[in-house]
């Protein structure tokens, strides 16, 4: 009794020591950060497959949306247990990463940078339809209520911690394979330097693959942690998509340090902004930052002199 | 050990290469000299499986090269120091060799390597966790052919390695092929720099216009006039 009246007083006090308007600033940077984390892990994949094999998936959301339509029928369907529905997924989206290379990237990689962009938006179009015709435009939803956390007067969701968590440890896990491992020494290596990589006896066409499956994987894994907060539709990809593009714009193309970086600034525009007006008001916010950033610094904020 | 018969290469429809025919005898170091544009640089890519000739052969122990594909070429015991180094600029030299011991075979001895290579160049030690594009160019080419022996190779192929150094580099550089030799390794070497060339290899072979000009022991070619012809056109 003593205790939980102490407790009461002292949140109270906290309230009114920082005062409310405070709270809902704090609040609105720490919801911040979480998007953030998640918007990194987006752009990590694409300026994977960009740095790697210089080609820009323009479908790269719609993958992910095919991946929260698999944990959809998985999970609601199918009644698979969360963890497994998101390991199938995951696998799943890679395997359609490995193929979207194979069938669509591999025959163009030596055709002009515009019929690269041409086909993968081609694929973009061709998979929001067909998911139109096979899964309907209804909204969909996994039906599972993550409890809200509340802390000092703030409203924090377990589901954008989870997906903060889970967005962090995907990312280390592609740092320390980036920096580790062979492969992903190759897979910086080939980035700088694409015609000595048969000099290093890498047989390139084998990291174009893996790297593929890699961006793929990292899809799946957003569209684990997205569908937790969102609706899946067959254009839920044009919520994503355009923003990461223009994360990996401003940090740079191929730039993981730059596309990082831009996550968090993007994030904190729209979750800020967002605060002082409505949600849609910080989307507007960060286009426009975008916009005049690349006046500004056209080339993004971590250009590499060299 | 190498063996290049009747090669003609190119790129597209340029013809670099024309009926080229070279030997390269195990333990031995053979010079490749030649007026720029010459094409010695094709020769050397058309030996590492850079660039695929249009007709001839090539055979290193026994092994056609031509029907290997260019990636499986290294695990044979071939090393190509690529012209202007070709470092990654952006990864450490520690990261650089290590893309040197890339095949599987090399990497398990990645470690022991590693120190044969640091004997070699004390200064890639002190400078490991460098940025590979940030080091003078005398310190480039230590680190490019440093990557090339990760592979612990049996034949080494170096493109004008003195380019672009400063004459004190340029004698480290010769030095440097003397002992890689003194080593067991067989060294083929491209070079603009004909008199100190030739005073490192056993023999050496005069490149002119895609055509082989003239062979002969060092000693031969230092006295004879067809280099003097070759480069000055008298």
């Amino acid at each position: 009794m003593t205790a939980s009246a102490k407790r009461i007083s002292e949140s109270e006090r906290g309230g009114h020591d920082l005062g409310i308007f405070d709270v809902f600033l704090l609040e609105a940077l720490i919801n911040g950060i979480l998007l953030g984390g998640v918007l990194a892990l987006l752009s990590l994949g694409l300026n994977l497959i960009f740095g790697v094999i210089d080609v820009v998936w323009i479908c790269y959301a719609e993958l992910i949306m095919l991946g929260m339509y698999g944990m959809y029928f998985l999970y609601t369907i199918y009644h698979a247990p969360i963890w497994v529905a998101a390991v199938i997924c995951i696998l799943g989206v890679g395997v359609l990463g490995v193929m979207l290379h194979v069938l669509v990237i591999a025959p163009l990689l030596g055709a002009a940078p515009i019929n690269q962009l041409l086909a993968t938006g081609g694929v973009l179009f061709f998979l929001q339809s067909a998911a139109t015709v096979l899964f309907g435009i209804e909204f969909k939803n996994l039906g599972l209520r993550l409890p809200v956390l509340k802390v000092w007067g703030m409203f924090v969701s377990y589901s954008r911690l989870l997906a903060f968590a889970a967005a962090l440890i995907g990312i280390v896990l592609v740092y320390l394979l980036l920096t580790r491992t062979y492969t992903g020494t190759a897979i910086r290596a080939i980035a700088q330097d694409r015609q000595i990589m048969p000099l290093m006896g890498v047989d390139s066409r084998r990291i174009y693959l893996i790297t593929s499956g890699l961006g793929g994987a990292l899809a799946g894994l957003a569209a684990c942690l997205l569908v937790l907060q969102y609706d899946v539709h067959p254009f839920v990809g044009l919520s994503f998509g355009p923003i990461t593009f223009l994360i990996c714009v401003l940090g740079s193309l191929g730039n993981f340090v730059g596309g990082f970086a831009a996550a968090f600034v993007f994030a904190e525009i729209i979750s800020v902004g967002g605060l002082y007006l409505d949600l849609e008001w910080g989307y507007v916010f960060a286009f426009a930052f975008f916009i005049v950033m690349m006046f500004v610094r056209p080339e993004g904020l971590m250009v590499r002199r060299s | 050990m190498l063996e290049l018969k009747s090669i003609c290469a190119g790129y597209g429809s340029f013809q670099a290469l024309f009926d080229v025919s070279l030997e390269v005898r195990h333990g031995e170091a053979v010079g490749v000299i030649g007026p720029n544009g010459a094409g010695k640089t094709t020769l050397m890519r058309v030996a590492s499986g850079l660039i695929r000739p249009t007709s001839g052969s090539i055979v290193m122990d026994d092994v056609d090269l031509v029907a290997t594909a260019p990636h499986r070429i290294v695990e044979l015991g071939v090393a190509h120091v690529p012209e202007s180094r070709r470092l990654f600029p952006r990864m450490t030299v520690e990261d650089n060799l290590k893309m040197g011991g890339f095949v599987p075979a090399a990497r398990p001895k990645f470690r022991r390597q590693l120190e044969v290579v640091y004997g070699l160049f004390p200064r890639l030690r002190e400078r490991r966790r460098q940025l590979a594009g940030s080091m003078s160019g005398g310190e480039q080419q230590m680190c490019a052919i440093g990557r090339a022996l990760m592979s612990e190779p049996k034949l080494l192929l170096l493109d004008e390695p003195s380019a672009g150094l400063a004459p004190v580099l340029v004698e480290q550089v010769f030095d440097l092929v003397k002992r890689i030799r003194a080593g067991g390794l067989t060294v083929l070497i491209v070079e603009q720099n004909v008199q100190q060339v030739l005073r490192a290899v056993d023999r050496a072979y005069l490149l002119k216009a895609g055509r082989i000009h003239a062979a002969g022991s060092a000693a031969e070619l230092l006295a004879s006039d067809s280099i003097r012809e070759a480069y000055l056109g008298v």
